[in-house]
């Protein structure tokens, strides 16, 4: 979706403000809202890309005037009642007031240690690449109202195809519960001048990680 | 935090969000989906587990050895494992080196991947939009409010960490540094050397 979460490129948000000594966690309710998202998870109940789908979700005005993970704990809620895992009115009440649902996993503490790998998102390829390092591409001029990880500022863009990844599960399927559907992912780079004409300096280069869907010969 | 919309956060929201947070926990834990003890358990794990310190054991050991450098640019995944100091890491981690004439930047624009094994949760600046909107298209002037200049001659390549790849810099060597052992080298490492925001540490810093 064209979300305010696809921030890459846009202005105004002012300079960068990095903090000496930061910690892990800035506050004890992050910490948990962290581990709580963590936990579901591993619970099987939706993918990676459904967490990210759901914060995207968010009012553009909630997105920007929450912290990060007030945005994480939003975005759990709206996941947990979406699913019918609990209702909002267990949420406000802060118990349950029905049993809950049986869920393919429950993860237990000794069982973290394992979880702090990440699982492989590579799945064997149903089809032979269609690009090559060295090609050149054009990405594709989408604008799909769910999920993708197709930026904004990289649509309709000529590259060249540096790396092939691997065949990987499709983000965009896969977060509206579609399916996984396996596509091979390239790194494609752009010239700066391609992605913001002469306001880039010419010598900078960005690269995007592209789904072959999002790629066309150029 | 200068920002009008994170001003408020310190206040009114944290008391909010604690309660907002610890409702859901006890719902979940209720309805049996979480175990409040590895709650904590990841809580600790992410506090002093995993971090920064991992990412820079690994630099220090690609200064090192020429093989292993070799090695972590053809697969980061297989040889940050043989290093042996993690049990896995995920299957995508790719690393990229910087050079005289080269030097990368990590991004996530849409939302805020990470190479968490190696260098731990990204820090809050990671995530922010000031730097998810700028890294792309001004990394020069994002270097600038690190207080980093690049000469003008040296090329920057933004990586934008859009899939499920993860990408950590392999920052330059500083000079003066010769003969020291990994675990001094290690102590140059910065963690934002490793994004691509800063530089290591000089010998006369450490």
């Amino acid at each position: 979706m064209d979300g305010i979460h696809d921030m890459g490129g846009m202005h105004g948000f002012g300079k960068v403000e990095p903090e000496p000594d930061e910690p892990v966690f800035h506050a004890a309710w992050e910490a948990r809202c962290f581990a709580l998202n963590r936990a579901m998870g591993y619970t099987g109940v939706w993918t990676i890309d459904q967490g990210r789908a759901s914060r995207e979700e968010l009012r553009p005005d909630i997105y920007l005037a929450s912290s990060y993970y007030k945005k994480w704990e939003l975005g759990l809620e709206r996941l947990v009642v979406a699913l019918g895992l609990a209702g909002a009115d267990e949420i406000d009440a802060g118990h349950a007031l029905r049993p809950g649902k049986a869920l393919p996993r429950k993860l237990a503490a000794a069982e973290v240690p394992k979880t702090l790998t990440r699982g492989s998102f590579a799945r064997p390829a149903p089809a032979p690449a269609r690009f090559k390092p060295g090609d050149r591409v054009r990405t594709r001029n989408i604008h799909p109202t769910t999920h993708t990880r197709l930026p904004r500022y990289a649509r309709g863009k000529v590259g060249t195809v540096e790396a092939l990844r691997g065949c990987h599960v499709f983000p965009d399927t896969v977060a509206i519960g579609k399916g996984e559907h396996p596509q091979w992912l390239y790194t494609v780079l752009f010239a700066g001048r391609e992605l913001w004409g002469e306001s880039a300096e010419p010598s900078l280069t960005v690269s995007i990680e592209a789904f072959e869907p999002y790629l066309e010969p150029a | 935090m200068a920002h009008d919309h994170d001003d408020h956060e310190h206040g009114s929201e944290l008391s909010e969000m604690q309660l907002r947070v610890r409702a859901l926990e006890t719902v979940l834990a209720e309805k049996g989906y979480i175990d409040p003890a590895a709650i904590d358990a990841i809580i600790e794990a992410y506090e002093t587990k995993v971090g920064p310190h991992n990412g820079a054991r690994v630099v220090a050991k690609a200064w090192s050895d020429p093989a292993f450098k070799r090695a972590l640019i053809d697969d980061a995944s297989k040889a940050v494992v043989a290093l042996g100091l993690m049990n896995r890491v995920g299957d995508h981690l790719i690393a990229v080196e910087n050079t005289p004439k080269l030097h990368n930047m990590i991004v996530c624009t849409l939302c805020s991947c990470y190479p968490w094994e190696v260098l731990g949760l990204p820090p809050v600046w990671y995530k922010s939009a000031p730097y998810r909107s700028r890294a792309v298209n001004d990394p020069r002037g994002v270097l600038a409010d690190f207080g980093v200049e690049l000469p003008a001659d040296t090329q920057i390549r933004v990586w934008d960490s859009t899939a499920e790849t993860r990408f950590m810099v392999l920052p330059m060597r500083p000079a003066g540094t010769e003969g020291w052992s990994e675990e001094k080298l290690a102590g140059l490492v910065t963690r934002d050397s490793m994004i691509g925001t800063g530089l290591p540490k000089r010998p006369n810093e450490v």
